[in-house]
């Protein structure tokens, strides 16, 4: 694996609520080394967006993160809000959900875009216009000069998180983390955004973290992949490990629910039973047990994280032996 | 833009119209009249001046008679002050109204919008908690007991400003007035301003902001505080027509010329003319700046558009 980039480790998100403390994230660790496309899977809820949220300090005003996020030699959630703002925008960017809520209305796109570069790098004017321009074709905007002096709201969906990429990409990140970049959009722009990263990453020496709860998605673009439930990575490896093998019940369990082509007509859906945890009030141990079919006992313990072969590991008991696995 | 403000503009004239009908017929059907007084006046006198002011007519008729003066712009006879027209009146008071309450919702807004902002940015602190509840009290206090505590205090206490008067409007006599005015908006608008700041600060484009790397100054000014801003200028509009056309606590306390105290008079002494016209002025100022509003609200927020 190449050198390691952005680290994450213990990494602890929570919430103060009116019904209580929601932890979100319970000691998530992720490594992501420099120019690796690596995506983060879970079903809603599972903490995956707010552990990157809280990486760039961009928690809700209730949440609270602990933990250590390493950058360099910087841990991210200790860093004063100036300190932070001199890293993201600049050397992490990211790409959020919902591209229809996501840019400031009442500002044109290429002020929008052009602040970013007026911020990290002091350019304005005619050399910031030219960057603006340079970006948006690279995000393959139709009649990008056109664009720069519109409103959001005169831009479609997919134009719009071309922009959100853009913006992203304007002052060429070492990290690019992209939130369900695709959800919000219709299919066929689903398809040509995908195929947009595809391309970045493979142009650019920058590493990708795909955050997303499809699995089709994961498989075109990333190499690496990390399984989250409850707010822990129970799961990572090589993508191609992870859909042959699965050494975590979760993850078979997600690999199965994916309806398949040659599903017969009429046959119900495979789903994993029950429902995700609450995560006001976590069950001891594997957070998963109350839904997996091959609990012992010793599930009553929280399990660690357990390295197998090919750079594969997994949060479970019973990793390699329930019958999946490497 | 000018197309859409004609076309509002013409669009008021029915409203405009269905206002005068309703007051015309309203007062006239409360009881008593103009001429009524605690010593009766002889019988031939009274029909005289009734005959003068076409008071002997029916309703319809005089309706009729007044629709057409007022197609000439002229408001009639104040009926009570003698030797004045409505007009007269109007707008002799309106200047010194105007002037009160333009610098009190200035004084609102320049105190009101910063207060809640900074409330907003602060939420849950000490901070926001204490100015939410004085902007609680200023919301709940009335006029005409604010009024008369300051006149109190600096007029007569402390004696550093005149109780009353308005000496064509001298600073030193704005001061009082303008304070106890203003009040009730600045906690109005403080609380507004807080309420939507907050909403827009949750919002993903704010987020996106953050993300950028932009300083927190950068953020709120530029791409919250436009938006946070539109509730306010709503509540605008309506506040400034009220405000302008006068407070009757406020002008009677400190015995100010303005307009305000017609709206009162105007209805007691059942003065016909003087009624109708402070209705259809206030009313003209609502549209106006219902008006002013709408094209406020297109230069704030681009995706508002008028066709």
């Amino acid at each position: 694996m190449s050198s390691s980039l952005l680290t994450i480790e213990g990494l602890q998100v929570r919430f103060e609520t009116a019904d209580g403390e929601v932890s979100a994230v319970n000691g998530m660790d992720l490594d992501i080394g420099q120019g690796e496309r690596i995506a983060v899977v879970g079903e809603s809820g599972s903490g995956k967006s707010q552990a990157f949220l809280a990486c760039l300090g961009l928690l809700a005003r209730n949440g609270s993160a602990h933990g250590q996020v390493r950058w360099q030699d910087l841990n991210l959630l200790e860093l004063s809000q100036q300190k932070l703002n001199t890293i993201r925008g600049r050397h992490i960017g990211m790409v959020f959900q919902d591209p229809m809520t996501a840019l400031t209305p009442h500002l044109k796109v290429g002020r929008q875009l052009n602040e970013v570069l007026e911020i990290h790098r002091g350019q304005t004017g005619t050399l910031a216009r030219q960057r603006c321009l340079e970006v948006l074709d690279q995000v393959r905007m139709p009649d990008p000069d056109k664009r720069l002096d519109q409103y959001p709201h005169e831009l479609s969906g997919g134009m719009r998180q071309r922009v959100m990429i853009a913006m992203a990409l304007l002052c060429e990140p070492k990290v690019l983390i992209a939130d369900e970049p695709t959800t919000a959009l219709d299919v066929t722009i689903q398809a040509e955004i995908l195929a947009l990263f595809k391309d970045l990453v493979e142009q650019q020496s920058m590493a990708l973290v795909l955050i997303t709860h499809d699995l089709g998605v994961v498989a075109g673009l990333c190499e690496r992949a990390a399984v989250m439930y409850a707010g822990r990575v129970v799961e990572a490896g090589s993508v191609a490990d992870l859909f042959t093998a699965p050494a975590h019940p979760y993850t078979a369990g997600l690999i199965g629910s994916t309806p398949k082509l040659k599903q017969a007509y009429g046959e119900p859906m495979p789903t994993i039973p029950g429902q995700p945890p609450n995560l006001s009030n976590l069950p001891v141990g594997c957070a998963f047990r109350p839904r997996c079919r091959y609990g012992i006992e010793r599930c009553a313990e929280r399990p660690k994280f357990k390295p197998l072969a090919d750079g594969q590991g997994a949060a479970c008991h019973r990793a390699g032996e329930w019958g999946g696995g490497a | 833009m000018l197309n859409y403000a004609v076309r509002r503009i013409l669009g008021a004239i029915p409203t405009l119209f269905i206002i005068i009908t309703l007051t015309f017929f309203l007062i006239r059907l409360a009881p008593g009249g103009p001429f009524d007084q605690e010593q009766t006046l002889p019988p031939e006198i009274e029909a005289n001046l009734k005959a003068a002011y076409h008071l002997d007519k029916p309703m319809l008729v005089q309706y009729g008679y007044y629709l057409s003066n007022l197609a000439r712009g002229d408001f009639g006879p104040s009926f009570k002050f003698k030797d004045f027209t409505v007009t007269q009146l109007i707008w002799q008071g309106f200047p010194v109204s105007m002037r009160l309450g333009l610098t009190a919702m200035l004084v609102a807004l320049f105190v009101g919008i910063p207060l809640g902002s900074y409330a907003a940015l602060r939420q849950n602190s000490r901070v926001d908690y204490s100015v939410m509840t004085v902007a609680m009290v200023g919301v709940a206090i009335p006029n005409f007991v604010v009024a008369p505590l300051l006149s109190l205090i600096f007029g007569i206490y402390l004696g550093w400003l005149p109780v009353a008067g308005w000496n064509d409007g001298a600073l030193s006599h704005l001061i009082l007035p303008v304070t106890a005015l203003s009040l009730p908006y600045i906690a109005y608008i403080a609380r507004l301003t807080r309420g939507s700041m907050i909403e827009v600060l949750g919002t993903n484009y704010v987020r996106t902001a953050r993300a950028k790397g932009l300083p927190e100054r950068t953020v709120i000014t530029r791409h919250a505080f436009k938006a946070a801003l539109l509730p306010v200028v709503s509540f605008l509009g309506p506040a400034t027509a009220r405000i302008i056309s006068g407070s009757l606590v406020i002008e009677q306390i400190f015995g100010l010329p303005g307009i305000g105290r017609y709206f009162v008079q105007g209805a007691l002494n059942r003065d016909y003319t003087l009624v109708m016209g402070v209705v259809i002025f206030y009313a003209t100022l609502i549209i106006l700046f219902n008006l002013v509003v709408d094209l406020v609200y297109a230069w704030l927020d681009p995706r508002v558009q008028y066709e």
